[in-house]
């Protein structure tokens, strides 16, 4: 049953944006922006600061990711359908999970955009490890969105969570982006150290841990009340 | 009533009983002290202006708040201990209409279906349409509804897995007359059906001769209960001018 949940409301969401494309299109608007007006300001006379890219791409995704979770959560405020989710008679994080699963999607298709281009304004060799990358970005998002989540569905009702969301994620999410942005640093180094990249990502598959484990145990006191 | 078509363990009850029930949002009251009983194939009508805490109370029969003090038992079930199962018996047709305006009237039926564990979602979400009298509508999206016709399928939404409780929250607000007309005799089906149904509004002349039993509501406190009332406006202006201290009962609540 939990599964089904999941499924049904992984396929709602989905349905939903490719019909209107909404927050895809803003999403990536945003971020794209993001990656530019870096690439403007730091980029000088064709040579990037080194190490900068994986910085920027880490901006990139933490501030479109803040408007895609904010909007997906504005959908179901509008029409209090949030309301007819948890009357479902089922678990209720498993509607957390579902809406984590969305946001996850919608980010890694953001980010199959983003990465090509933070490679190609900064020059950075971003691809040249592509599994690691995938990985380190997988584990990055997961942890990134699992805060996210939790947040956005709690503030979905509060008059100021357009300003309260990332007030709170940020300093939360802190940790995530830190070691995303080292751990892309890595990849980006002239001699790769897969030892090193091997502790970054032990540490953010740890944050995720912490972050769903936390999240899945408050999910339903948090929207009981 | 209970469907054969649903996956989920259901919890069944054949009344519901409200017992000095309380719930504060920090320091502000929301509603206080109320006590009722609603039985099966009886419309209760949970009557009061705006403010009165009529929306509070019917969060709280769904299971989406928590009493503060009290409590609320479904035959021999409450609400903590049997949440999900609960759920499974409770329908709710809210102010806001809980569909999504960019799916179609069969995509939201056959989701909520869905989530609530009915196994032939095509055939129940058939049956809601046919029900709403919007059958050829099916593949428009909701957004292009008009009010009425949302509200339609939005009581056919919180209908469609065939609950116990049905909670409706001013289900007449946007209706015309003829749609008013069609939800007043949906409200009787149900009745018949054996259903417990809870109605919250401020509308009178539409829940005149409806209802088996009214609780009147005024700032969060239980002013008046009556069964079979009869004269709902003059009942209303009566118990909503007297002073606030007095909570009365005529005919046996």
């Amino acid at each position: 049953m939990f599964g089904q949940i999941v499924w049904l409301i992984l396929r709602k969401d989905f349905t939903i944006e490719v019909r209107s494309l909404e927050i895809a299109y803003t999403t990536l608007f945003f971020g794209i922006s993001c990656v530019l007006v870096f690439a403007f300001a730091l980029v000088q006379e064709g040579r990037a600061p080194e190490g900068g890219a994986a910085g920027i791409l880490w901006i990139a995704i933490a501030f479109a990711g803040t408007l895609a979770l904010g909007r997906t959560f504005e959908r179901e405020r509008q029409a209090e359908t949030l309301r007819a989710l948890l009357l479902a008679p089922a678990a209720r994080p498993a509607i957390y999970v579902g809406k984590l699963l969305g946001i996850i999607v919608l980010l890694t298709a953001a980010e199959f955009v983003l990465v090509p281009l933070v490679a190609l304004l900064f020059q950075a060799p971003l691809l040249a490890h592509p599994v690691w990358l995938a990985l380190i970005l997988l584990t990055g998002t997961i942890g990134f969105a699992a805060v996210g989540t939790l947040f956005a569905a709690m503030l979905v009702r509060a008059r100021s969570r357009d300003v309260l969301l990332p007030v709170l994620l940020y300093p939360i999410t802190v940790p995530v982006i830190i070691a995303g942005v080292r751990a892309t640093g890595v990849l980006l180094a002239p001699d790769f150290d897969a030892g090193v990249l091997q502790v970054w990502v032990a540490l953010i598959v740890s944050f995720d841990v912490v972050f769903l484990t936390l999240a899945l145990w408050t999910f339903e006191p948090l929207m009981t009340d | 009533m209970i469907p054969s078509t649903s996956l989920r363990a259901r919890a069944d009850f054949d009344h519901l009983a409200v017992d000095d029930v309380s719930r504060h949002f920090g320091r502000r009251r929301a509603v206080a002290r109320i006590t009722f009983r609603a039985d099966r194939g009886a419309i209760l009508g949970l009557l009061g202006p705006n403010g009165a805490g009529k929306s509070t109370m019917l969060a709280l029969l769904a299971t989406l708040l928590r009493p503060t003090s009290g409590t609320i038992r479904y035959g021999a079930h409450v609400a903590g201990a049997h949440g999900a199962a609960l759920r499974a018996s409770i329908g709710v047709l809210g102010h806001d209409l809980f569909l999504y305006p960019e799916l179609t009237a069969r995509e939201n039926l056959e989701f909520f279906a869905g989530l609530h564990g009915v196994v032939d979602r095509t055939a129940a979400a058939t049956a809601a349409l046919d029900a709403a009298g919007l059958a050829d509508r099916g593949h428009d999206p909701v957004s292009s509804f008009s009010r009425g016709m949302r509200q339609r399928v939005a009581l056919e939404r919180a209908l469609i897995h065939q609950p116990r409780l049905v909670l409706l929250d001013e289900p007449f607000t946007g209706l015309d007359d003829a749609s008013a007309a069609a939800l007043g005799r949906r409200l009787r089906d149900l009745r018949t059906s054996g259903a417990i149904v809870v109605l919250a509004t401020h509308d009178l002349d539409l829940a005149e001769g409806l209802l088996d039993r009214a609780v009147f509501l005024r700032d969060g406190r239980m002013v008046h209960a009556v069964d079979r009332p009869d004269a709902l406006r003059a009942l209303y202006r009566d118990v909503m001018i007297r002073p606030a201290a007095g909570f009365s009962r005529t005919k046996g609540i």
